[in-house]
């Protein structure tokens, strides 16, 4: 095992220090759900409108969110705001600009999808107990329609862990970048430090994600 | 003996060790038509899909033309061809046409040549009043067509026997009589049928033999089923035909 | 933003785009197969093979691409398996991919009432007649909504091959950033680029969706 690198993990704080990275991975995506939840029911209620240019507006929204790869998103905030506006943006608060961007995208639409699967006869019911409106989406929509989003929002939490492996790449030090500052700061005692390291950092991945998606099946399935 | 085309030996069924089949012997012949009525749960369909090798048997033997037919045998494929059949929910291919669902298996399974199994299939269109509908897709036909159809996809394979299982029993009553016909013109013409029914009325005018199923196994057999539906010989059947007298 | 500066870039992007699509589709191609293969396992539950597919899945839908591209560019060669990183990032990304589509064909098989297994086996069929004739057109079919999105992911997947230094969109972009600092017209030409290789794939995909959602065989 020795040749393979994991004495590596063991030496001085590696292992914390790789699992501090993997907090920072874990702390952005947190953030951006939690943004992408609040704000996604919003925008979700809205793109129920009947209004040609909301419709218009969201519609390119979506579609922008569907074919741009987030870390051209990434670049395009961290590097190209800055160089347009001129103001200073933490590399940190870029990621969640742009996973928030992406995760209200997704829970807006799901929350649209989930919205116009109510049966027509909830609202009318409702407006003939003579209820306006926001009095209508907080009491009778809203309620049905989160039991349904739980299980898609909990895996979109996955989907943003992964998706924060990208952020190393506008210098956040995360999980990966830990890797491989110790691969470098090794490189002379333990030439194949690469191969411990990275499978650690691959299983670590597993390991949060994983219980997490079987959390969401299992809910997806217990509440269908 | 020497003409009955399909035996049943004592064929035991079991599933997640409830006992659905009791050591079932029946012989049916060429040109016969048999109706098996029953309460729900009794085995009947369960007899129907054993005979087409969809279900594992734990004893007893069924012969084709005098071979036996086993699930998971070679042959199974050629000894399914020689018996058609006819389920209960529709079974029309739903990415197919309604000729496309006619042609797939002859052209592909018995490598026939398809223009000749075409001019056939339109003939059996014909018959069943659906020449029209060639081209239509399964979802464009109302249920009573759809089995029309199913039952010119079984006939074009030009089966020994024909097992039907409860047919019409998902279809809107007023479809349920452009199927029977069909049915009913095709015992006119020879064919070896093994029917399951809830329809009584049809059981009594097709049927040359009747069946009463209870509980896994045969508790009443006649050869004149006029007397049978009046009076029948068991308690059990008597119940189970006053359920149908309002 | 400087027009010209754009001009002379697009040789570069040009030939980026090309490598990006023939890693991008390769990688596809690769998913789509063992996706098929992996779902048919899971369905038919083949003893042994079916808890290998589904380790490999759950592993593949788990972890990020770019640590799974690492693994291979980076930590496989340790142990005497080197690869090329055009080579990494087709079979990273058909590995991923593969995991994927094995889930969405699976869902897609399972979609299938048992009653066309039963009619296609009373008609004779045998076992690759009824997949061939009746079960993988249909599957297909109800996959069609989740194998467009899986190509859409895949092929946006592919903007992290450029951390195993392959010559894709993303690190061209980068590298002349870092080379001649022009950020605004290299993201600019990012974004064009990427929506020459991934609107018609989200157009037609979404054509594709309408006409199986409404004409779905003939309604």
């Amino acid at each position: 095992m020795q040749n393979l690198g994991i004495d590596v993990l063991f030496k001085g704080t590696n292992f914390v220090r790789l699992l501090s990275g993997l907090w920072v991975a874990v702390r952005i995506s947190l953030i951006s759900v939690i943004i992408s939840i609040v704000l996604g029911l919003v925008v979700g209620a809205l793109m129920t409108s009947k209004n040609r240019i909301l419709k218009v507006i969201f519609r390119i929204y979506l579609e922008i969110v569907r074919i741009m790869p987030q870390m051209v998103l990434l670049f395009i905030v961290y590097f190209g705001t800055t160089r347009v506006f001129g103001w200073n943006l933490e590399a940190e608060v870029s990621a969640i600009l742009v996973f928030s961007f992406w995760g209200i995208a997704e829970m807006g639409d799901l929350v649209r999808g989930a919205l116009i699967s109510i049966p027509k006869i909830q609202y009318e019911s409702a407006m003939a107990l003579g209820m306006d409106g926001k009095q209508i989406y907080y009491h009778v929509i809203l309620p049905q329609t989160i039991r349904r989003l739980i299980p898609l929002s909990i895996n979109l939490i996955t989907r943003m862990i992964k998706t924060t492996s990208l952020v190393m790449m506008i210098g956040i030090v995360e999980v990966l970048k830990v890797a491989q500052q110790i691969i470098e700061a090794n490189r002379r005692s333990s030439p194949n430090a690469a191969f411990g390291i990275f499978a650690v950092v691959f299983l670590l991945y597993f390991l949060i994600c994983w219980p997490i998606s079987k959390l969401s099946v299992y809910l997806e399935k217990r509440w269908s | 003996m020497e003409n009955s085309l399909l035996s049943i030996k004592n064929l035991h069924k079991e599933f997640d060790r409830n006992t659905i089949l009791k050591g079932i012997n029946l012989k049916l012949n060429k040109g016969e038509v048999i109706v098996i009525i029953g309460p729900s749960g009794c085995g009947k369909s369960t007899l129907l899909r054993c005979l087409n090798g969809l279900e594992d048997i734990q004893g007893g033997e069924i012969y084709l033309g005098g071979k036996l037919l086993q699930k998971n045998a070679k042959d199974i494929s050629s000894m399914r061809q020689k018996i058609g059949m006819v389920f209960q929910s529709y079974d029309l291919f739903p990415h197919k046409t309604v000729l496309e669902n006619i042609l797939l298996a002859p052209v592909k399974v018995q490598k026939r040549k398809r223009a000749e199994v075409e001019a056939e299939a339109m003939e059996l269109l014909e018959r069943v009043g659906l020449a029209d509908r060639k081209n239509d897709y399964p979802r464009q036909l109302s249920g009573g067509q759809k089995q029309r159809i199913a039952i010119v996809r079984a006939l074009i394979m030009h089966p020994e026997v024909l097992l039907l299982d409860e047919i019409t029993a998902a279809l809107d009553p007023e479809m349920v009589h452009e199927v029977l016909q069909v049915v009913l013109d095709l015992a006119k013409s020879g064919s070896t049928m093994l029917i399951v029914t809830h329809e009584m009325a049809f059981a009594k005018a097709i049927a040359d033999r009747v069946l009463f199923f209870e509980h896994g196994e045969i508790v009443e057999e006649s050869h004149a089923p006029k007397a049978f539906f009046e009076r029948p010989q068991t308690e059990r059947a008597r119940q189970f035909l006053k359920s149908f007298e309002y | 933003m400087n027009l010209d500066v754009m001009i002379s870039y697009l040789p570069l992007y040009r030939d980026a785009l090309f490598l990006t699509m023939r890693v991008g589709w390769k990688g596809v191609a690769i998913a789509v197969l063992i996706g098929l293969i992996g779902s048919a396992i899971i369905h038919f539950e083949i003893p042994i093979a079916r808890y290998i597919v589904s380790a490999y899945t759950q592993l593949f839908r788990n972890t990020p691409l770019l640590v799974q591209l690492f693994f291979i560019y980076f930590a496989l060669p340790k142990i005497g398996i080197c690869v090329s990183p055009e080579v990494c990032g087709t079979w990273g990304l058909g590995l991923l991919g593969g995991a994927y589509m094995t889930e969405t064909f699976r869902s897609g098989l399972d979609n299938i009432p048992k009653i066309q297994f039963e009619s296609a086996e009373s008609l004779g069929m045998s076992r690759s007649q009824m997949f061939r004739y009746v079960i993988l057109p249909q599957a297909v079919a109800s996959s069609i909504p989740g194998l467009v999105a899986n190509v859409i992911f895949l092929l946006k997947e592919t903007s992290v091959f450029s951390t195993i230094s392959l010559m894709d969109l993303m690190f061209t972009a980068k590298d002349l950033i870092g080379m001649y600092a022009k950020t605004i017209e290299c993201l600019v030409l990012l974004v064009i680029f990427y929506l020459i290789m991934l609107l018609p794939v989200s157009v037609l995909g979404d054509l594709l969706e309408r006409r199986l959602r409404h004409a779905e065989f003939g309604d």
